[in-house]
């Protein structure tokens, strides 16, 4: 994987890319004020290309409250989705209503089809469920700084029952799973 | 330390747990000095949200000291008395931003369950399951409260723990309810529930400007507390033709705002209920939205309704018709508690808000099983049960 941005499609007047650092002209500072909440379409991308991706799987994204170079700096994806290297395509785009940054990521790889699909997410090994995982702990550590931990937690005597056993594969899996 | 455990369903249990740890930077440990049942906890005591797990420790409205604060907490330092919101928020996201801090982007680990029921998850709850983040609660003699300086609010001097308790959240629900949903000066508005929530909503609808507000519900002792301590007028809904005697009272028209405090195990009279009980207890739909659909009928045409009252997931005979016809306005929200707990504090302290009276049953942990059979069961004019296991 590539540490280096690049924006897909220059635009005058506003934030650039250029390999080493994002470079602010004094059009772009305008810009950046009196475009507030306008989408803009362009792409940053962090593996220094314009072109589509092989594959057309559906992108994974979330909202993050910070601006795009707070996001993707110099065009190097967060922490969590660096650590997937090759396994996925990530992009950052500001959001509208200047809700922040979209941070979007996807499999480059071809997502299993439905069954086998149901397998891998049962056995936690379904790609997708780390691309969503890792999504939402940089959207975390980006807001807050940390990732928010919940064990160990206080509890009596589990019992070792048959719900017990389901909620806690559900938690387990809950952070890899959802709609993202 | 000592905790109440949820150990199936309507079962609780006193049991020896461990003690809590800051796990995060911004964690505070509290001494729990207060700890109060809600009416939402019923919903997990009888199996109506199944995201329980045995052993689970329950309780998500408290206050008490701080013992022990994370490095990067600011706000807080040992020895402080403060409440605490029941949702959990980071305070960075933008719903948090945007003071709708119960939608919290980072306050709830397990996303994935309340997307797949809701399509998009929201904040993280102590003690509500592991929908909303499987956190420890508070009916125990320590909690640790992730977010600290976001959700945990000094208590003012002057101001008692058993009276702070209801700020987490009781009092701040009802502040949510009454001020989203859009109450003018003059406006007539009706509760459906007197319990804590109900009666925190009445008295907040009052305090931003409703000229006349009106409390629905059946049971005696509660419409007598909102009458001595909030001020409202009352209804008994098993006594009365309750539409009748609200158009009645605001001249043909209806409530302008009407607040639905009962939630998804609502109470009612005729066959309409039995329906309601049957399809749940069948588990043919979740939640039983009688008192929300008597609020829709009665609201007035253009005016609006709130939903207040905690839903799981679904439910049947919805009166879209009516909804649709008159133009209404539908909103609904889970507690917005950093938002309104320093007013309500202020309200609490400067006297024009009473809520030790909601207190009726304070108990030593100890006695947790036999607190929520009375609570659950409604015995000896039970209102809340108050635990109170570090004092």
């Amino acid at each position: 994987m590539s540490a280096q941005g690049q924006i897909s499609e220059p635009v005058p007047g506003q934030s650039t890319f250029s390999g080493r650092g994002w470079r602010l002209g004094a059009g772009a500072i305008g810009g950046l004020v009196a475009g507030a909440g306008l989408l803009v379409a362009r792409r940053f991308r962090h593996d220094g290309s314009d072109e589509e991706p092989e594959t057309a799987n559906r992108w994974h994204v979330v909202t993050v409250n910070r601006s795009p170079d707070e996001v993707m700096p110099d065009g190097t994806p967060p922490p969590a989705l660096r650590a997937l290297g090759d396994l996925v395509e990530v992009e950052v785009r500001p959001a509208q209503q200047a809700r922040g940054t979209e941070l979007r990521a996807r499999v480059r790889q071809p997502e299993p089809g439905t069954a086998k699909s149901v397998l891998e997410r049962l056995g936690g090994t379904d790609p997708r469920q780390a691309v969503r995982a890792a999504l939402r702990e940089d959207k975390q550590l980006i807001e807050v700084g940390e990732v928010l931990r919940l064990e160990p937690i206080p509890h009596g005597d589990r019992g070792h029952t048959p719900g017990g056993k389901l909620v806690e594969t559900v938690t387990k899996r809950a952070g890899g799973e959802g709609l993202l | 330390m000592k905790a109440l455990c949820w150990t199936g369903v309507n079962e609780t249990a006193v049991e020896e747990v461990d003690d809590p740890r800051i796990l995060n930077d911004r964690d505070v440990i509290l001494r729990v000095r207060a700890s109060t049942t809600c009416g939402s906890d019923l919903h997990l005591l009888g199996g109506y949200i199944p995201l329980m797990q045995r052993g689970d420790v329950l309780g998500h409205e408290f206050m008490g000291e701080v013992v022990e604060v994370g490095k990067a907490v600011e706000k807080h330092r040992v020895g402080d008395r403060v409440v605490v919101s029941s949702f959990i928020s980071c305070g960075q996201c933008w719903y948090c931003q945007h003071e709708l801090y119960s939608l919290c982007d980072n306050g709830n680990p397990n996303p994935a369950v309340t997307e797949a029921m809701w399509g998009s998850s929201v904040g993280g709850c102590f003690a509500y399951s592991h929908a909303l983040g499987g956190f420890a609660g508070s009916h125990a003699e320590y909690i640790r409260v992730p977010f600290a300086d976001v959700g945990a609010f000094s208590v003012p001097d002057g101001v008692s723990d058993v009276a702070a308790v209801f700020a987490s959240d009781a009092a701040s629900t009802g502040w949510t309810g009454a001020d989203l949903a859009g109450i003018a000066p003059d406006d007539t508005v009706a509760v459906w529930g007197a319990g804590a929530v109900g009666q925190m909503a009445a008295r907040a609808a009052m305090l931003l400007g409703a000229g006349q507000v009106v409390v629905i519900d059946r049971l005696p002792e509660r419409l007598q507390q909102a009458r001595q301590f909030i001020g409202a007028d009352t209804l008994d809904y098993t006594s009365t033709n309750l539409v009748a005697e609200l158009k009645e009272r605001t001249g043909g028209r209806g409530p302008d705002v009407c607040i639905e405090a009962v939630g998804m195990e609502a109470h009612g009279t005729g066959p309409q209920y039995w329906y309601d009980q049957v399809k749940q207890q069948l588990r043919l739909q979740t939640d039983r939205p009688t008192a929300l659909r008597e609020a829709i009928y009665a609201c007035r045409k253009g005016g609006s309704v709130f939903v207040l009252g905690v839903f799981g997931l679904l439910v049947d005979k919805f009166p879209l018709g009516s909804l649709m016809n008159k133009s209404l306005t539908v909103r609904g929200a889970q507690m917005h508690g950093q938002r309104y707990i320093p007013r309500i504090l202020d309200h609490i302290a400067a006297g024009d808000l009473s809520t030790e009276h909601l207190a009726t049953h304070p108990m030593p942990l100890d006695d947790g099983p036999r607190g929520y059979e009375m609570f659950k069961n409604k015995e000896d004019g039970c209102v809340r049960v108050v635990f109170q296991p570090g004092s």
